[in-house]
């Protein structure tokens, strides 16, 4: 540990398992918060693990910086076991949610700590300390106090506390969501640029699916503590695996329906599928019904008329709630002006993603 | 909100009570200090003459200096007993936490006067410990030393006052917020590191508190030294009492209390001002 951690992380075949959490397991007494947890993270990949809370994403977080103890399962780093280790010996560093800075130390000092506990060389840790405050833009706040700082500012420090260190995993816990919404564009911004040029694996919580969206690679949804879908930001969003996912990651239209003979039957609707006979669970995205008008370039369209029940307007796009025979379907069209009556819709039957309940 | 005579009347009480007791005994005791006693009256006659003994007669610096010592011997064995206590009740005692605090206070609720009788029958020459040293064969006679010494008071004084030195320190660990723990851990420090670097730095104004508590505590104190100590451990606040009691001399007496009570504040306001420099929130 010691003399390892002045040295560059190891380098590492692109796409290769950095860390692989296999089949954890965390109880807290009688409350089982993650179930049989089994998932890769590559080197230089941003993970992100999204979920609501109590989805168990803080926790799987806890577990692999080595703040608790998984109750089964194991979690192995670079093909050495790691869930054994205390987390003073995993070289993995973690960005706190309430960032967690030390209000006895100044800026420099804080950023220094990791370098001064693990025994780096003295003549070096004033140069990376400065090269690490200016990775964030925070230099000339050296010698000032973590209480002196705004959210933000501390939010930097934190980063620059971590990355110094020179991890081979970074694990950021909701490190945004104290701050108001314009900053965190910002620092979204920086994140992403950050992890690209260090190259450096991020393993993100969040509980905002746009963030999530906005910044992964790759998306680990959980939900009540089991993985619900990994994959990327367009794959989870045109492929949900599941009706969860489907709802959690942007809107959807759920569309019960029979299937017989590669015909879907949901209440009026009917569209052609490849899908196997039976009741089957459909998810239909909102921008995927057009005005027909203006979609007469779909092939093999499924149209059909309904009547507009609510309009709303947000800037670039309508989103409509439309009434088809008592089935009330979302839709999101380019703005285009008020809509009233009934009119013609249409939409892909590709685009109706059959989904697990 | 409030009307300027409700205001004027609530605090007239509070007031009161601040001048009657507080204020006025100080004056008086401060006038006392400049008065002298003649053929056995006090004469209200103001000079300088009992400061001028207290610094002319040597026994009164050495009491003091003695009275001193035997204040810093408590403040730092009971700071030794009381930090591990501390530290290990905020930090690892989890269940028995509840438990282990009543055990810390409920001595507290014990009159003074208990606590030091206990202590002189463990001490005493046919007392518990002689007892035990004898039944195991280590001593042959009953060891005298051991009471009216002062060793004996340091350890009364110690057992008394512990307790006060163990709440604000057990306060202001409770107030280390626990993810700094982690991310010293996370960044690579062990627990002793993280204990020397972060714990004790930001307990540094709990251990301040504890600290100024049992100084001062063990300053003004005289019963532990009259139950417990014997001639070679008088101390200042046996000298004032006696003073004021069987010598009749209390210009004199109040002297002494003046110079005790002006050592006292001095002492309050520096903890007081070093407390302000580490306190971080």
């Amino acid at each position: 540990m010691t003399a390892a951690s002045s040295t560059p992380p190891l380098p590492h075949p692109p796409n290769q398992a950095l860390l692989e959490v296999r089949n954890i397991a965390k109880s807290f007494g009688a409350r089982e918060v993650l179930k049989n947890i089994s998932l890769e993270i590559a080197s230089g990949e941003f993970l992100t693990l999204l979920g609501e809370s109590g989805s168990g994403k803080t926790t799987l977080l806890r577990l692999i910086a080595g703040f608790a103890q998984p109750t089964s399962g194991e979690i192995w780093m670079s093909s050495s076991r790691f869930d054994t280790l205390p987390p003073y010996q995993r070289r993995v560093n973690t960005v706190f949610q309430h960032y967690a800075l030390f209000p006895h130390l100044t800026v420099a000092d804080n950023v220094a700590y990791g370098l001064r506990v693990t025994h780096a060389p003295a003549s070096e840790i004033p140069t990376r300390v400065q090269a690490a405050l200016q990775m964030v833009k925070m230099q000339e706040y050296s010698s000032v106090r973590p209480s002196r700082l705004s959210g933000g500012q501390q939010q930097r420090v934190a980063l620059a506390r971590a990355l110094v260190n020179r991890p081979q995993l970074l694990l950021l816990d909701e490190p945004l969501s104290a701050l108001d919404a314009n900053l965190r564009k910002q620092m979204q911004g920086e994140l992403k640029s950050l992890q690209r040029e260090l190259g450096i694996t991020f393993l993100f919580v969040t509980h905002d699916q746009e963030e999530a969206m906005a910044l992964s690679d790759r998306i680990a949804l959980l939900k009540d503590g089991h993985l619900e879908q990994v994959a990327s930001p367009r794959e989870i969003y045109s492929h949900p695996a599941t009706s969860y996912t489907a709802q959690f990651i942007g809107q959807t239209n759920l569309l019960r329906a029979d299937v017989n003979n590669g015909v879907a039957i949901s209440g009026p609707l009917r569209w052609p599928t490849i899908a196997p006979d039976g009741p089957m669970l459909f998810s239909l995205r909102p921008e995927s019904i057009q005005l027909a008008s203006s979609s007469t370039s779909i092939l093999n369209a499924v149209r059909f008329r309904a009547r507009i029940h609510q309009q709303i307007f947000s800037g670039s796009v309508e989103q409509l709630e439309i009434d088809h025979s008592g089935q009330l379907l979302r839709v999101r069209i380019p703005a285009r002006g008020p809509l009233t009556g009934e009119h013609e819709f249409a939409f892909n039957p590709a685009d109706a993603i059959l989904v697990r309940d | 909100m409030y009307s300027r005579l409700y205001k004027a009347l609530i605090s007239v009480p509070p007031l009161l009570w601040v001048g009657l007791f507080l204020l006025l005994p100080y004056a008086l005791m401060f006038a006392h200090s400049f008065w002298l006693v003649r053929d056995g009256v006090i004469v209200h006659q103001w000079n300088f003459q009992n400061y001028a003994k207290l610094s002319q007669n040597p026994v009164y610096a050495e009491v003091l200096f003695r009275t001193a010592r035997i204040a810093a011997s408590v403040t730092v064995l009971s700071l030794l007993l009381g930090y591990p206590l501390a530290y290990y009740m905020s930090f690892h005692a989890s269940l028995r936490k509840d438990l282990l605090y009543q055990l810390v206070i409920v001595p507290l609720w014990v009159s003074y006067l208990v606590r030091g009788y206990a202590w002189k029958t463990i001490l005493g020459s046919d007392g518990v410990l002689n007892g035990f040293l004898q039944y195991l064969h280590i001593t042959k006679e009953p060891v005298s030393f051991f009471l009216y010494s002062p060793f004996a008071v340091i350890l009364t004084l110690t057992h008394i006052y512990t307790p006060f030195v163990f709440l604000p320190l057990y306060a202001s660990l409770e107030h280390i917020p626990r993810n700094l723990i982690e991310a010293s851990h996370d960044l690579g420090a062990g627990p002793r590191s993280t204990f020397f670097r972060v714990v004790v730095p930001l307990s540094i104004p709990g251990l301040l508190a504890g600290a100024t508590f049992a100084f001062v505590l063990t300053l003004g104190d005289f019963l532990g030294p009259m139950l417990v100590g014997g001639p070679s451990s008088i101390m200042i606040a046996n000298i004032v009492q006696s003073l004021f009691g069987t010598a009749y001399d209390w210009p004199l007496g109040a002297a002494i209390a003046v110079c005790i009570l002006l050592l006292t504040i001095a002492l309050l306001f520096l903890a007081e001002h070093l407390e302000k420099c580490w306190a971080f929130r």
